[in-house]
């Protein structure tokens, strides 16, 4: 019996090997409504996930009786610690987002109130998700425009120099190992409007007129913390960008000087194209960097003067922690994973368009 | 040497580049600077003192840190954090990237596949229901404790139960609770460079330890570890700095303050009613320089392994 048991699950593997890919589609489908269903009338019992761990492990007992992973056993248990660990702390929240996003829940009262689609339709409305999504893109802008050209310009400098270059290459490097705890604290001192070293150095300089509340001055404190922000990431992008300009073989160069370029044709013929794989890579590891930047601001402003240095993962934590609104900053979370994941497909359609070109 | 327009263009070029980069570099190194000269001026001073290295320094300010400002204590919380969280991601990572690089078994790819996917897909967000997970399991600890405390307390003396209870309540369980976390966040990226590093080795010595007798785990133990020494490297260093920095779990995991971490406390001692700057940034060196010693130690494996990545990726 068990033997015939072990044929249909075979069987059962193969047919999910060969699936057509819309055969896959329809399968996925299917199996996240039955899990919706599921998680519909089983709140956040704890109970139940144990009920659910203990069954998958009688599975797979059964499942090794079945003489099926037998075999294998020892890789199981190479990979178990890791895929236990996994599952606990990756993937059951990664559900539970999509259960709780559907829920009205304060954290404390054991029952959760079924809301359906009400907390997307109000981050449809919360302007103040909107405010922080924009302040999410002009950091995020700042980055790759300041930041990255900054990086590409500390790159080439260090591309020629041989001697000085791995002592740079230390040096830009610092900003990224610390904290942001630590950066965001030394700034905010650095940037204070009466003891901050800035205005001190201003003053000095005669340039009374320049002297702000910088991170209190709505117009200035966003602009700040992007600075800030870009100024603990380039290290990031130069040395990717130099990793990069270190591949392209000298003889170009030297061809095209032959040829009569000039510094910038040599630059625009030579260089671009054979970066442009590189340029890619280091605008989605941007744009996905600093649209979920949120430490810093914490440790600079708090959200800013209002709200005027919000972004969105902070937003989160205010539903959490400050509103006690579970749900509503779960489907905040999924929104914003969401967006995400469309600009990261965006952008890769476009690199690709470009790589072709 | 020629002195015609080529060269002096060259030499006026070089020489802007060596002020740019020079200028870059300061300002990359000041704040550090300022922020260590801060550290030993005084309360009364420090808000109008505006030299770099101040005159009289104050080193007592450190010590302070250390013990009144609670720094001390968040020092070793970071340090057994960091240590504990390392050594638990090396461990489960070596031995999963292993078996997903030289062993079959049903389901492999699907599983590296799950590993990968999470590296790459962005999960804002998910330290609410990380924090919700924590909460539900510490109500179930804390009932199944309560429950069976009359039991207990029939067999074993009060005082050891009552201890036990609370230990666990408020030391064990929560530093459990971060430690497994955090090894998660450093899960993906582990396996995958580990399990790209052993795609590359080569087979000849495990074979010839198979032929000898020995079993996977002893493969595993004496041939693949200590030739990944490199990767282990990596993985080391990137994932310290990871914990070491970390501060959004340890604010909702860790809310007592014989717990926090380093970052966890400077916001913490920062938020008080009137900040002690020194202090703070007495505080703020104590977490800066260990990261900065290991980092010139060991700069040059961490440059070798993140421009390695991105060159093949």
């Amino acid at each position: 019996m068990g033997f015939h048991l072990a044929e249909k699950i075979k069987q059962c593997y193969n047919a999910l090997h060969n699936a057509t890919p819309k055969q896959k589609v329809a399968g996925t489908v299917l199996l996240l409504a039955a899990l919706e269903t599921v998680f519909l009338f089983f709140h956040d019992s704890v109970v139940f996930w144990i009920l659910a761990y203990g069954l998958v492990t009688l599975a797979l007992i059964f499942l090794v009786l079945a003489n099926i992973i037998k075999k294998s056993l020892a890789a199981f248990l190479f990979v178990v610690p890791a895929l236990a660990i996994f599952s606990i702390f990756y993937i059951y929240p990664f559900f539970k987002v999509l259960q709780l996003s559907q829920h009205a829940w304060d954290g404390i009262s054991p029952k959760m109130v079924f809301v359906g689609l009400s907390n997307f339709v109000e981050i449809m409305k919360d302007k103040i998700w909107w405010v922080s999504m924009r302040n999410a893109g002009y950091i995020t802008f700042i980055a790759l425009t300041f930041q990255n050209a900054l990086a590409l310009a500390l790159a080439l400098a260090c591309d020629r120099q041989i001697r000085a270059k791995n002592f740079y290459r230390v040096i830009f490097f610092i900003p990224p190992v610390l904290s942001e705890v630590v950066v965001g604290l030394i700034w905010r001192w650095i940037y204070d409007g009466d003891y901050g070293f800035l205005n001190y150095t201003l003053n000095l300089l005669g340039l009374h007129q320049l002297t702000h509340n910088w991170l209190s001055d709505p117009n200035t404190a966003l602009t700040c913390v992007a600075i800030i922000h870009s100024w603990k990431g380039f290290g990031w992008g130069f040395m990717i960008l130099l990793a990069g300009l270190q591949t392209i073989p000298k003889e170009l160069y030297e061809a095209a000087r032959v040829d009569g370029a000039n510094v910038w044709q040599s630059f625009k013929n030579v260089t671009i194209p054979l970066m442009i794989p590189v340029f890619v890579l280091v605008m989605i590891l941007t744009i996905l960097g600093s649209m979920q930047a949120f430490v810093l601001i914490l440790s600079m402003t708090g959200g800013g003067p209002g709200y005027h240095t919000e972004v969105p993962v902070t937003r989160i934590l205010a539903s959490m922690q400050g509103s006690s609104m579970f749900g509503y900053a779960c489907a905040q979370g999924l929104t914003f994973g969401v967006i995400l994941m469309m600009v990261s497909f965006a952008q890769m359609g476009i690199s690709r368009k470009l790589k072709q070109a | 040497m020629r002195l015609n327009k080529y060269t002096l263009t060259q030499h006026a070029s070089g020489f802007l580049i060596n002020v740019f980069l020079i200028i870059v570099s300061l300002t990359c190194v000041f704040p550090l600077l300022w922020m260590f000269g801060s550290s030993l001026k005084t309360q009364s001073t420090i808000f109008s003192d505006m030299s770099i290295i101040p005159g009289a320094m104050h080193w007592e300010n450190f010590y302070l840190a250390w013990t009144k400002g609670g720094f001390g204590v968040y020092f070793l919380n970071s340090l057994f954090y960091t240590t504990i969280v390392v050594f638990g991601i090396v461990m489960v990572s070596s031995l999963a990237a292993y078996a997903f690089s030289r062993m079959n078994f049903p389901g492999k790819n699907l599983l590296f596949f799950m590993f990968l996917a999470a590296m790459m897909i962005p999960l804002p967000g998910s330290f609410v229901p990380l924090y919700v997970l924590v909460n539900n399991v510490r109500n179930v600890l804390l009932n199944a404790m309560a429950a069976s405390t009359p039991f207990l307390l029939k067999v074993l003396p009060e005082n050891f139960v009552y201890g036990t209870t609370s230990f666990i309540e408020s030391q064990f369980y929560p530093r459990t609770a971060y430690i497994l976390c955090m090894i998660n966040v450093g899960l993906s990226f582990s396996i995958y460079m580990l399990k790209t590093f052993f795609d590359r080795m080569p087979k000849e010595l495990e074979d010839a330890a198979r032929i000898d007798g020995c079993s996977r785990l002893g493969i595993w133990r004496h041939v693949a570890l200590p030739l990944a020494k490199p990767a282990i490297a990596v993985i080391i260093i990137y994932n310290a700095l990871n914990v070491w920095n970390e501060y959004i779990l340890a604010n909702l995991i860790l809310s007592s303050k014989n717990l926090m971490p380093l970052q966890r406390g400077l916001m913490v001692f920062q938020g008080e009613h009137i900040t002690q700057y020194p202090l703070l940034m007495a505080g703020m060196t104590i977490t800066v320089v260990p990261i900065l010693i290991i980092y010139l130690v060991m700069q040059r494996f961490i440059i070798k392994g993140i421009t390695a990545g991105a060159v093949v990726g």
